[in-house]
């Protein structure tokens, strides 16, 4: 019982309890499977934790690239492409009397074949006028489908024990040994060592390719360089991922980490990080759990931590855009209001403005209104609100000042060199002013033949100001 | 023995006017582009001298852009040759800054205006080595140049246009070329950021550059040029301004389509047609 409180304290039980309803693995030999993993007793565990953990950094790393290259199913064409090296090198192997599933041989046929398929794509791109999905599409299907048919061929041949090569499709840690995760650590090192070799150049490649070319970057060189350490990234995951998800590795950390930042160096660090963590918890959790595919829990934990960046992400992510958007629209409300006040100042002379003048002036609801006014006290633009009149204070009347001015040059603007009627114009002001910055207000008083020190200028329309006492204008 | 047969070479050309294309900035010998067989630039003959702004100016598809372009080998030739101060450019590329035109750019790709900048300075740092400090400098100093400096740190999608070009002329400004060709530098730019890359432009004319710029605005094109190329498929007129940018080489330039050409080009391309039509 204690053994299970501690468990509990690592936080890993709701993962734990729906592991178990998926196995049939009596629960006692397979709760302290659980418990080897998560203590890392295991010197193999260790090792295979370690070797997911650099896989998925490698893959985030390249990913990176290829994301903001735009190639981002290039992966999938080469993961497919692995299949038929996999399936022959496996026949060489067991033809000749050795271990048809020793890893090396099997990675070594995989990355020859998935270069072979990258090779198949550039021809096709450059002999023929098909555009690069269909040159991808193409690769993807012929090449898997040959490997699945000569896996048929394995499965009827008498050397057996083809049962393990199901392990690259869907990916499986289970089965990993300490030799094969150090192979895979290694193949992940020389990807990610390549990467920052070239990182200044794969850079300057995805941005702007044509200025590469004219700084005398082989570009076409470059292209197949990045093409290459996609296929060594993509064989690398094989074992643990699987072909069919590997992808996944390559795309998710990038994407997730482009919402955390506008900088290449820190987004291939982010993307490293999710990538190797989500390697190392998929890698665990299917440890624990042989029936597991390795590949699926990887790609599932980095789908969540794709979704949290989706939302969270302080660079693009909904929430930061949806608060900007909001205040965007605060900001343009009260604006709006100081617009009010002071056109209603301009015809009527008069520094206070009826609570409901104000509210037929622009189509607001009156609960609406009470916002906008609670916000402009706040920044201390009215007076206290007493319930029925409305009244700028000084520092309102100056921001006020400003604000309409602007209004007015962009009116201006409209009317002289957008040829908008005149009676259209204040609608359309409406919508941009409000985000004018001062290069945009010089431009337009230049245009205005304004000086920036002159009073406010007026409305280039008749102001549609309700008048007291009589029917408001719309 | 390089060396000796170049200077070998250099004096057998010198009876046919090589020395004189040795100290040219560019040197265009009969050269002839085509997209896709379809051919948009027929037997250009074109000298550029030193120290000079020079606009090329030309109508819609006049083949504005794929000059530069194929003068820089980033598109193949027909044929023709093209010589930066006497050698090819794969040769003298260190010398010859290039801005490409703003369309080209994905603009939301993670870069920040000083990293666009060091771009610049790529070439001086060589393969596989990070960027060091005196380049993030002199980066800088080139965005000092055209008014950025304070904008270095923001990502290139969050700038207006204006200084978007702004920063892709620094990153030129960061190579130090001796020629600049500038694909549409003042495209749809505000009146400030015009004013500041014509100023910049004659700044660096008063420093010795040469400076080659794809322009539309016929307006301006007497203001802003020393040497003006009137350009439609082939160079209609190409000198200094006041006796090249004339109503009659204009008329030449823009007036009416050049049928024969165009009609040669579509049956280049299509022999097909050829016979229908």
């Amino acid at each position: 019982m204690n053994h299970r409180l501690a468990q509990l304290r690592i936080g890993a039980l709701s993962a734990i309890t729906l592991l178990s309803s998926v196995t049939d693995v009596s629960a006692d030999t397979w709760q302290s499977d659980v418990w080897r993993v998560l203590r890392l007793q295991d010197y193999n565990t260790r090792v295979v934790l370690l070797g997911t953990l650099i896989l998925g950094i490698a893959c985030g790393v390249v990913g990176t690239f290829t994301l903001l290259r735009r190639r981002a199913l290039i992966g999938d064409a080469a993961s497919h492409a692995t299949l038929p090296g996999l399936a022959i090198a496996f026949m060489i192997m067991a033809a000749r009397g050795g271990d048809g599933k020793f890893l090396p041989g099997l990675l070594l046929g995989a990355t020859i074949a998935g270069l072979l398929g990258m090779g198949t794509i550039l021809l096709i791109r450059h002999t023929t006028r098909l555009k690069e999905d269909a040159a991808l599409g193409i690769v993807l299907s012929v090449y898997f489908g040959f490997g699945m048919a000569l896996l048929g061929v394995i499965q009827k041949m008498r050397t057996g024990h083809a049962a393990g090569l199901e392990a690259f499709i869907y990916g499986k840690t289970a089965s990993m040994l300490a030799a094969d995760a150090w192979l895979i650590a290694g193949m992940a090192v020389i990807v990610m060592v390549a990467c920052a070799l070239l990182f200044k150049e794969l850079a300057l490649l995805c941005f702007d390719q044509e200025y590469a070319a004219a700084r005398g970057y082989p570009v076409r060189l470059l292209d197949i360089a990045l093409m290459m350490l996609i296929t060594l990234a993509v064989v690398t995951g094989l074992q643990a991922v699987g072909l069919i998800l590997v992808i996944a590795l390559l795309i998710i950390p990038p994407a997730a980490a482009r919402f955390w930042t506008n900088h290449l160096g820190y987004m291939c660090l982010i993307a490293a990080l999710i990538g190797g963590i989500s390697g190392v918890i998929g890698a665990g959790i299917s440890a624990m759990a042989a029936r597991l595919p390795a590949g699926a829990i990887i790609v599932v934990v980095a789908g969540v931590f794709f979704f949290i960046s989706m939302i969270i992400g302080p660079a693009r992510g909904m929430l930061y855009r949806g608060l900007h958007a909001y205040s965007l629209r605060r900001k343009t409300g009260e604006q709006h209001l100081l617009r009010v006040l002071h056109e209603w100042q301009e015809v009527t002379h008069d520094t206070a403005m009826p609570f409901d003048e104000a509210v037929k002036a622009r189509s607001w609801s009156s609960a609406y209104l009470r916002q906008l006014i609670r916000a402009a006290d706040r920044r201390g633009w009215v007076r206290p609100f007493t319930g029925t009149w409305i009244e700028l204070t000084e520092a309102g009347h100056r921001e006020a000042k400003r604000v309409v001015r602007n209004h007015r040059l962009w009116e201006t603007y409209l009317i002289h060199y957008a040829q908008i009627a005149p009676h259209h114009v204040d609608h359309n002001a409406d919508r941009i002013e409000h985000v004018l910055g001062a290069e945009m207000v010089e431009e337009l008083e230049r245009l205005a033949g304004e000086s920036a020190d002159r009073k406010p200028m007026s409305s280039p329309h008749p102001l549609l100001m309700p008048q007291p006492g009589g029917q408001g204008n719309t | 023995m390089n060396f000796a047969r170049r200077l070998h070479a250099g004096s057998a050309e010198a009876t046919v006017g090589g020395s004189h294309q040795a100290s040219l900035p560019l040197a265009i010998d009969d050269m002839t582009v085509a997209y896709d067989r379809k051919p948009v630039l027929w037997d250009v003959d074109l000298d550029l001298p030193a120290g000079q702004v020079i606009g090329i100016v030309g109508p819609n598809g006049a083949g504005k852009s794929t000059l530069m372009k194929a003068a820089l080998d980033l598109i193949p030739k027909l044929s023709g040759r093209v010589l930066f101060y006497g050698q090819p450019y794969a040769k003298q590329r260190h010398l010859v800054g290039y801005v490409p035109q703003r369309e080209t750019i994905d603009w939301d790709f993670p870069v920040s205006a000083l990293d666009v900048a060091v771009m610049g300075c790529y070439g001086r740092i060589g393969w596989f080595r990070p960027v060091r400090r005196q380049d993030r400098e002199q980066a800088m100093s080139a965005l000092s140049r055209v008014g950025m400096a304070d904008f270095a740190k923001r990502q290139i999608s969050q700038l207006s246009g204006g200084q978007q070009q702004r920063v892709f002329l620094a990153r030129a400004l960061a190579q130090d070329a001796q020629i600049y060709f500038m694909d549409e530098p003042l495209a749809g730019v505000d009146a400030a950021t015009e004013k500041m890359i014509v100023a910049l432009l004659h700044e660096l004319r008063s420093a010795g550059r040469t400076v080659v710029v794809v322009h539309h605005d016929l307006q301006t094109v007497a203001e802003y040029f020393d040497q003006v190329v009137l350009l439609n498929m082939r160079v209609v007129a190409a000198g200094p301004t006041g006796a090249t940018f004339t109503p009659e080489n204009l008329e030449k330039t823009y007036g009416g389509r050049l049928t024969l050409l165009d009609q040669a080009a579509q049956a280049v391309a299509n022999p097909d047609i050829q016979s229908s039509s």
